[in-house]
């Protein structure tokens, strides 16, 4: 029974991630693309998960914590980018 | 009812309550009319599900395998933090950016501001 609904769950996030990933194609602009980036880095976390559930492992929970972090730092970049035109701003120009 | 079947009907209630929270993300996200609201039901219930899911996770190897995972604990806390913040960010970009509202809102409070 437990086993089954741990199936059924990566089911439903995969059928989440697909539909990120339409938007992900489709979005007319950047800032669309970025939020499905950072809400599938969130569900992989979930997949994760759930995956070393089925496997019956504690060994890939460190993944969790890393591929959390990972997506933070990348939607910061990427919003600091678009707002700012560059990642890390360099005094010494002017 | 024995102490396992109690168990396991809760590790199923988080799980499920992650995988619905997760699909109706993904459905805000394809259906909903501009960047801002789709920014807020991805950075609102796809951290809600991801966290529940955590959740069933730790109680799973806590009770089932036996297993403190502190690192799963920690998972959940910086999701919790950082999801809210990043949302923020990359709307504020969008917005600063210049991606327009979808025709159907009717107030723009942030429109004086900017001009400057």
């Amino acid at each position: 029974m437990l086993e089954m609904v741990m199936k059924a769950s990566l089911i439903c996030f995969s059928l989440a991630m697909l539909g990120l990933v339409y938007r992900l194609i489709k979005g007319p602009t950047v800032p669309d693309r970025v939020v499905a980036l950072d809400a599938i880095g969130i569900n992989l976390v979930a997949i994760v998960a759930i995956l070393s559930m089925l496997l019956r492992t504690s060994e890939f929970l460190d993944v969790i914590l890393l591929i959390g972090i990972l997506a933070f730092i990348g939607t910061i970049a990427f919003a600091k980018f678009l707002e700012k035109g560059e990642i890390i701003e360099s005094d010494r120009n002017h | 009812m024995k102490v396992t079947v109690i168990i396991d009907a809760v590790i199923i209630l988080f799980l499920v309550i992650g995988a619905f929270l997760s699909l109706v993300a993904a459905f805000g996200v394809i259906r909903l009319p501009d960047v801002y609201t789709r920014n807020h039901a991805a950075s609102k219930a796809a951290t809600l599900g991801v966290m529940s899911t955590l959740l069933a996770a730790f109680l799973y190897f806590y009770l089932i395998e036996g297993h403190f995972s502190s690192r799963i604990l920690l998972g959940i806390a910086f999701i919790f933090i950082t999801a809210p913040v990043s949302g923020h960010l990359i709307s504020r970009a969008a917005y600063n950016a210049g991606v327009k509202l979808s025709d159907s809102s009717i107030r723009d409070d942030l429109k004086d501001k900017n001009k400057r």
